[in-house]
């Protein structure tokens, strides 16, 4: 019998027929009876005091059925670094300062969403406005506004990592090269913007439907700032319209719904507008970068120094994350011997920065692999070569931190240097860049403070053999239902088609912490195969009798097949067994459950994907305007769980990527953003995005369900290095300040015909 | 305002109905016929997730007062299979995996279906210019491209007969 029925096989999104046919309801699209419209009042200044709210004008309007404000809340500063507490510092509501445009200051509950709109311009709010301070650079000088009470110079986190003799190092380096890049902001831009339908009943229990990645967060950290117990809290999300890091904390259409329904014990739905999604949501960590790397002649890594100053905005959010894991992957996917890394997140009057898909990678990745083709260069190496010389491999520890189990990492660049070698001589203005990286299948630590498993899943298999899967992972379009239902059936021996899968409600769903940090596949994925594990057990305890074997594990399940392994013709029907098991057990359906937690491994994560992204692009040196011609991708997710899902993170990722490498950014002028639209915020369009290869390096995880890891974020990281790299090899400019926009090319275009006319 | 009477063919099904001449097309769409279907992701035109076919041009219906709909056929997603049957275009998107979080996906299909009824065979360059004013933030669109590709060559037609 082949290795695998269900696994490494195209299977259609198990949510596919409902989304493809519009009957997949989304909480954009639920509607409840008697439900009511919220607006939010949000601050029109970066820095100030509140002094006074008046909301009489708005409530005597009519249709206006309620207003709340900072005074209407416990006036709990939550935070989803529960376990530190200087990390809560965000009201959601606030009180008695807000400190970036757009932080909610008041909310309205009215007939319908023109009235609540109109009533927010009745609200009186007067202010004392404060000097703000918007670039992290400025902020962190003494003397600067400061924003928390708790945080001198605005000093928010900061984070060391080090390991072996830097300065030692750096004297026997034969070269050293210093760089400063500045990495811009980027925007989730999910399609569903956030929203919430909240409904409290006399029974003192609340109800929420959201778009959510984690519904156990929005659960936990709702009920703190509700003063419910965790379990009165009912968090639904069955669809989630695109997440990539906006979606697991609590934002202000959930908590300022659920306020507005305990006042009214009525249905309160609040639905943000695109452009209070830019200017009020959490967005992607601007970082100011500066990288000392010192090699020998031959290429080889000797000694790394980074510093790190990111814009932090108003509040913490999960920024604690990004500063660490920015700098923990800046050494990403290499074997630096001497490392020292210093992290400053600071705190500015803009909208706070956050988890965005990469998670801090992205930055480290264009800064390191923008710098190593600077420095091959100089040394007039292959950029190839240089990284294969100093590339991660299987059983390398990354010192203090982390052991690397499965790395394909030297596949992958062997199959890009054939790409590249394929394309042959390029035309005059077109260049080929690359980029090598890595990222985490989840995170082991336990910020948030859970008393849960980190991951659990509950199997029921009825009498007709059907089985009823139970998962907490949030699927926000990155297929985890799918990989987890393929999980399941290859592990229990049944087809995808025999699972019905539960999930996106806390009531019904055992606890995992959610999608972030690509943890689902390894994480949830455990979780699931350890429950359906149990669950063959158990049936094959009831075959036993019948098949005789001569020790049990000489039987196995595959395509609803009980056989012996060395016979596979003798068997019986998984069917007929579940149905006499079942009359065997008191009339009880097969229940099992299974869970996972990482622990001992390290810092980071249990296990690590790799890859190599090749990105060819053509500048023209007239305008400056940059044409992606290729993407080749080579990607070590260890095995493959679902081919059709795979690609499709792995092209969706590199469009987000390449979006932050050249067409995206936040634009500021003092805290206000200036581009909070879908015309002047230009994601990448169907017109822009090159054609697309990804090409699977298959390494088996030993941690990781079937061998597998993540394939969610890590190709998030490369796209903007390695476009930098082929803006560099096409025109001998570096662009060392993202995005790479025509403007910039240009400038820096005429700036070397200056130089070369000296 | 005074209510007015709209009469619209929304998915081969006459429909009357009193509305504020004030309404966009795609609110009468998901909140008096609760076809949900069709979304909404900027109300100001610019990400395509309301796209619905209205008298066989593919248009964003949060740029179309309902009452310009009026005496017209609109087709919206939940138009496209039937009798439980998915068209060709739906189960090439299955099959390539042209959409994950599905959000945008009923513009797309329509802005895909329109795009398949003018142009027989499209090229892949039409086929990116006919959703280039379809936002997608998930699959990088190369899937979608393949997807729509796929029912121009024919791929689905001994299925649907």
């Amino acid at each position: 019998m082949k290795k695998f029925t269900v696994i490494n096989t195209p299977v259609h999104n198990i949510d596919g027929v409902a989304k493809i046919t519009g009957r997949a309801e989304y909480a954009f699209d639920v509607k409840l009876p008697h439900m009511l419209y919220g607006k939010i009042l949000r601050s029109m200044y970066p820095h100030a005091k509140i002094l006074k709210i008046d909301t009489r004008k708005a409530l005597a309007l009519t249709g206006v059925k309620a207003v709340v404000t900072g005074q209407d809340t416990l006036g709990i500063k939550q935070g989803i670094w529960r376990r530190y507490k200087e990390l809560c510092d965000e009201e959601i509501l606030a009180r008695s300062k807000v400190r970036y445009i757009g932080e909610p200051v008041a909310a309205v509950a009215a007939v319908d969403e023109d009235t609540a709109e109109e009533a927010l311009d009745l609200i009186e709010v007067e202010y004392e406005p404060l000097p703000g301070v918007f670039e992290p650079l400025d902020a962190i000088k003494e003397g600067a506004p400061q924003l928390h009470e708790h945080a001198e110079r605005n000093i928010n986190v900061t984070r060391h990592i080090e390991w072996g003799d830097v300065d030692e190092a750096f004297r026997k380096a034969d070269h050293i090269r210093e760089d400063w890049f500045r990495c811009s902001s980027q925007h989730h831009v999910c399609m569903e913007t956030h929203n919430a339908v909240a409904s409290y009943t006399p029974e003192g229990r609340l109800t929420v439907w959201t778009s959510t990645q984690s519904h156990y967060y929005i659960q936990v950290l709702l009920s703190w700032m509700l003063g419910l117990k965790e379990s009165d809290v009912r968090v639904i999300s069955r669809y989630t319209g695109g997440g990539f890091g906006s979606k697991f904390e609590i934002d202000s259409a959930q908590f300022c719904s659920s306020l507005l329904s305990m006042k009214l014990f009525k249905p309160v739905k609040i639905t943000l507008t695109r452009e209070e999604e830019f200017m009020a949501t959490k967005r992607r960590t601007p970082m100011f970068y500066y990288l000392r790397s010192g090699v020998k002649k031959d290429g080889t890594f000797v000694a790394k120094e980074a510093r790190v100053f990111t814009e932090g905005g108003a509040y913490t959010s999960m920024g604690a994350t990004a500063l660490y894991l920015t700098g923990f992957f800046q050494t990403f996917p290499y074997t630096w011997p001497n490392y020292r890394y210093d992290g400053y997140r600071v705190y500015t009057n803009t909208a706070p920065t956050s988890a965005m898909r990469g998670f801090g990678a992205p930055q480290a990745t264009f800064t390191a692999e923008t710098q190593i083709d600077l420095i091959a260069d100089d040394l007039g190496l292959d950029p190839i070569e240089i990284r294969r010389k100093n590339a991660m491999y299987p059983g390398y520890e990354v010192p203090g931190q982390a052991t690397i189990q499965s790395c394909g990492l030297s596949q992958c660049l062997d199959k890009i240097e054939e790409w590249i070698k394929s394309r042959g001589k390029l035309p005059s203005n077109r260049g080929i860049g690359i980029a090598a990286y890595g990222f985490m299948s989840g995170g082991i630590f336990n910020w948030f403070d859970t008393p849960y498993a980190f991951s659990s899943a509950v199997i029921r298999i009825n009498y007709d053999g059907k089985v009823d899967l139970y998962v907490g992972s949030q699927d926000m379009g990155q297929g985890s239902n799918t990989t987890m239902v393929m999980i399941c059936a290859e592990e229990l021996g049944v087809r995808p088609e025999d699972i019905r899968l539960h999930m996106g409600d806390t009531d019904n769903c055992p606890v995992d912490l959610g999608a972030w940090g690509s943890r689902e596949t390894l994480m949830q994925g455990n979780a699931v195969k350890m429950a359906a594990a149990e669950a063959k057990r158990q049936i094959i305890e009831f075959a036993a009798a019948k098949l005789s074997p001569n020790i049990v594990y000489d039987l196995d399940i595959k395509d609803r097949w009980i056989h012996l392994i060395a016979r596979p013709e003798r068997g019986l029907s998984y069917f007929d067994v579940v149905k006499e098991a079942i009359r065997g057990k008191d009339g009880q359906p097969i229940i099992t459950r299974g869970h996972y937690t990482p622990h001992r491994k390290g810092m980071i994560s249990p296990a690590y994907s790799f890859g190599v992204q090749a990105v060819e692009a053509e500048v023209d040196p007239e305008t400056g305007k940059i044409t992606l011609k290729n993407c080749v991708t080579a990607h070590d997710c260890g095995q493959v769980i679902n081919p059709l899902g795979v690609e499709g993170q792995l092209e969706g990722a590199m469009a987000m990527a390449a979006g932050y490498g050249f067409t995206e950014d936040m634009p500021m002028d003092e805290g206000k953003i200036l581009n909070p639209n879908l015309v002047d915020y230009k994601i990448l369009r169907s017109t822009e995005m090159p054609e697309s290869k990804v090409m699977e390096v298959e390494t088996y995880e030993p941690e990781g369900p079937f061998g597998a890891k993540e394939a969610g974020e890590g190709l998030t990281n490369p796209t903007a290095g390695a476009l930098s790299n082929a803006v560099f090899h096409a025109t001998g400019i570096s662009v060392k300040n993202l995005p790479i926009t025509p403007e910039k090319v240009l400038e820096a275009l005429k700036a070397k015909q200056r130089k070369k006319k000296k | 305002m005074d209510k007015q009477l709209l009469r619209i063919t929304v998915n081969n099904e006459y429909r009357e109905l009193y509305i504020n001449p004030k309404r966009l097309l795609v609110e009468v769409l998901r909140d008096d016929l609760t076809l949900t279907g069709t979304k909404r992701g900027c109300n100001t035109g610019a990400c395509g997730a309301c796209t619905v076919i209205l008298n066989g041009v593919p248009v964003k219906s949060c740029s179309v007062l309902a009452m310009q709909a009026d005496g017209a056929e609109v087709a919206t997603v939940e138009g496209l299979a039937e009798g439980g049957k998915l068209a060709p275009i739906q189960r090439s998107f299955l099959d390539h995996g042209a959409f994950q979080c599905g959000f945008c996906t009923p513009g797309m299909l329509m802005s895909a279906t329109a795009l398949l009824k003018e142009i027989k065979k499209p090229t892949k360059d039409q086929i990116r210019e006919a959703i280039h004013g379809n936002l997608c933030r998930c699959t990088g669109y190369n899937s979608i491209i393949r997807a729509v590709k796929a029912v121009a060559e024919g791929e689905y037609r001994e299925k649907v007969r």
